[in-house]
């Protein structure tokens, strides 16, 4: 899990971490303002199952996109599945969907705001990836 | 007004612009009221400035900076203004200082004045070319602007923080404002914010600067918070002696409510806060805070309705308490921190490896990570574990594992009693549309 290159928010990191860890996966958590060349490294370092990409400061559609296509470029990641989420432009609601274009830039799921949490747990549910035992309640 | 302490004048340098504005107004018995606004487009911001001066309150104006300028990407922030694309702030070192100075002095003057807000660990070449425009006030701080905003090392973060006060310093009548009292913007109890905000004013004196401004973010209970203002001016009473400062509140920080009810309900509630403390100067918010980068419209509306909730409390008096000890918690960190080190960029970095001061839910790599946070029964903000602070902790029963839904609940406290309220006051705006021009 990781936020992109200009966004320092990590409440939607520690929230998003509790939630995967509660779900049973185990969760790397890379933290905030993460330069494309660090999350790509990381990817390889850790080759993960899913690598959960959160930004809320409104530039998450820019710099979610072009982390997205260096990450693409790159022979041996390009079949990781990577999603993203949060708040990723500057206007809200208003805006309209940051989807169709994230998703053609190399995104293979986009979930937006507050919404997209339930969207995420059912995407998990369907995925075929790993979780260990579901922590107990 | 005797449990207040009063800010100093006794500074004897001249006052800078910022600085003389917020004087002026403590002079009138008014409360400075402030947006959060930056826009990548100059004429827009221009329109955003004018429209702040002209507000009915008494107001500064802002310059909030956007994320790749605060990163030190201006490489990014100049392929945006090139290519249109819109930007969460106004990036002052790709426009320029001309551009800047251009956008600004014309404004400057009775009683106005503008101050560039960041959230740079790295803040050298905003400080310069905010210089370079004629400006003469800031925000940051070694700690609080290094954990809330960056990946950077503490000890790099004061290292650039001491060559940007010099630099600051090296103008007179420069203004320097700590965002120690806000840090991850929520779930910090007061104490801690008030001795971080307190080191912070320190650490500027240490490094030459002459006129210094403590902050404190408005947190769930107003008691507490009561406390915790009051709390900042003794201190800084104590520590800043013979320098120009004063104290701004910021309107409450975390998850905000999203109902327009609810928003404008916290906004008076923390203008209340501001006036019945004798604080100086207030960051407002908007109701589009849930949502979106709020316009010039909604910022103004909130200046209005800041400043005239604050004009219906003042000349009254705080109830003033001990009931959360926040003074003896603060003092115990503020000392136990300067008892490392007499420098205090040093004492800091050394206060953090150890985890004698530990910020609750910060995933900075040299936060300890060993303390925690709750509210409870009262609304108030308590220690559930203190790691190496030494300061006692009030566990909370049945909560020895985080859960993602506690998290959330508690993040969502203020904006669900906010919204809550407004709801049942029959209020049923959302705060999603912008206001009409
Ligand atoms: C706390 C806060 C801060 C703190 C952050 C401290 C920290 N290190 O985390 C401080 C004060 C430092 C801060 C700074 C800034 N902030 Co801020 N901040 C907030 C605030 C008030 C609350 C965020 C929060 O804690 N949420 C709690 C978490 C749990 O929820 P969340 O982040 O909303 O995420 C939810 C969903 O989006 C979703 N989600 C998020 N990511 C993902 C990913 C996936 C895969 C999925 C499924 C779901 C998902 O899950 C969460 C639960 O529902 C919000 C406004 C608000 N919401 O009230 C603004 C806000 C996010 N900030 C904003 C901005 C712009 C900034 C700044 C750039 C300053 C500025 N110009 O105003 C700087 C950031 C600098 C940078 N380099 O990025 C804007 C973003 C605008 C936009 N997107 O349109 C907001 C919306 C405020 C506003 N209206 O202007 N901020």
């Amino acid at each position: 899990m990781s936020s992109v290159s200009s966004d320092s928010h990590t409440w939607n990191l520690v929230f998003l971490q509790l939630l995967l860890e509660e779900m049973g996966h185990e969760v790397i958590n890379v933290g905030s303002c993460v330069p494309d060349e660090l999350l790509i490294e990381e990817c390889r370092r850790v080759q993960p199952d899913l690598v959960v990409v959160s930004s809320v400061n409104g530039h998450g559609a820019l710099d979610g996109a072009r982390a997205i296509r260096r990450l693409r470029e790159q022979q041996d990641l390009r079949d990781l599945r990577v999603v993203i989420g949060g708040k990723l432009g500057v206007r809200g609601a208003e805006a309209g969907t940051y989807g169709p274009e994230l998703m053609a830039a190399g995104f293979d799921a986009v979930f937006e705001d507050a919404a997209g949490v339930a969207e995420f747990r059912r995407y998990l549910a369907q995925s075929a990836i790993p979780a260990l035992e579901p922590s107990a309640a | 007004m005797s449990a207040l302490t009063a800010a100093s004048t006794g500074s004897t340098a001249p006052l800078g612009p910022f600085a003389e504005a917020v004087a002026a107004a403590g002079r009138a018995g008014e409360l400075v009221v402030q947006p959060r606004m930056g826009f990548a487009d100059v004429p827009r911001m221009r329109q955003g400035l004018h429209a702040v001066k002209a507000a009915r309150a008494r107001t500064v104006g802002t310059l909030t900076i956007d994320s790749y300028t605060r990163v030190g990407d201006n490489e990014s922030a100049r392929r945006a203004l090139i290519e249109g694309t819109d930007l969460n702030g106004y990036p002052i070192v790709a426009h320029g200082p001309a551009t800047t100075r251009d956008l600004t002095s014309a404004l400057m003057g009775d009683g106005f004045a503008v101050q560039v807000r960041h959230g740079s660990a790295n803040p050298i070449g905003i400080i310069q070319a905010l210089l370079d425009a004629g400006l003469d006030a800031t925000e940051g701080g070694p700690i609080s602007y290094c954990l809330p905003y960056s990946r950077t090392p503490i000890r790099h973060s004061v290292e650039a923080w001491a060559r940007t006060c010099e630099l600051l310093a090296s103008r007179p009548g420069t203004h320097l404002e700590s965002f120690g009292g806000c840090m991850l913007g929520q779930l910090c109890p007061p104490g801690l914010l008030v001795a971080l905000s307190v080191l912070e004013g320190i650490f500027f004196k240490q490094y030459g600067l002459r006129s210094i401004s403590l902050s404190y973010a408005q947190q769930t209970h107003h008691v507490q918070d009561v406390e915790a203002l009051l709390a900042l001016r003794t201190l800084a009473g104590e520590h800043l002696a013979g320098l120009d400062w004063h104290v701004v509140l910021y309107t409450y920080m975390g998850v905000f409510p999203r109902t327009t009810g609810g928003a404008l309900g916290l906004l008076r509630d923390s203008a209340r806060l501001a006036a019945l403390t004798g604080t100086e100067r207030m960051i407002v918010k908007t109701p589009a805070e849930a949502h979106r980068i709020p316009t010039i419209e909604d910022n103004i509306h909130a200046l209005e309705e800041a400043s005239a909730a604050a004009a219906a409390y003042r000349g009254q008096s705080p109830v003033v308490s001990d009931e959360f000890g926040v003074l003896g918690e603060a003092r115990a960190l503020v000392e136990a921190v300067l008892e490392i080190h007499p420098d205090t960029g040093r004492a800091l970095t050394e206060a953090f490896r150890r985890g004698i001061l530990d910020v609750p839910y910060c995933l900075h790599a040299d936060n300890a990570q060993r303390s925690r946070s709750y509210i409870d029964g009262r609304g108030s903000l308590q220690w559930h574990t203190t790691g190496s602070m030494p300061i006692p902790a009030l566990l909370a029963p049945g909560r020895a594992q985080l859960r993602a839904d506690d998290l959330l609940g508690m993040l969502s406290y203020t904006q669900e009693s906010f919204d809550r309220a407004a709801l049942v006051a029959g209020d049923q705006r959302d705060g999603t549309a912008a206001l009409p021009a």
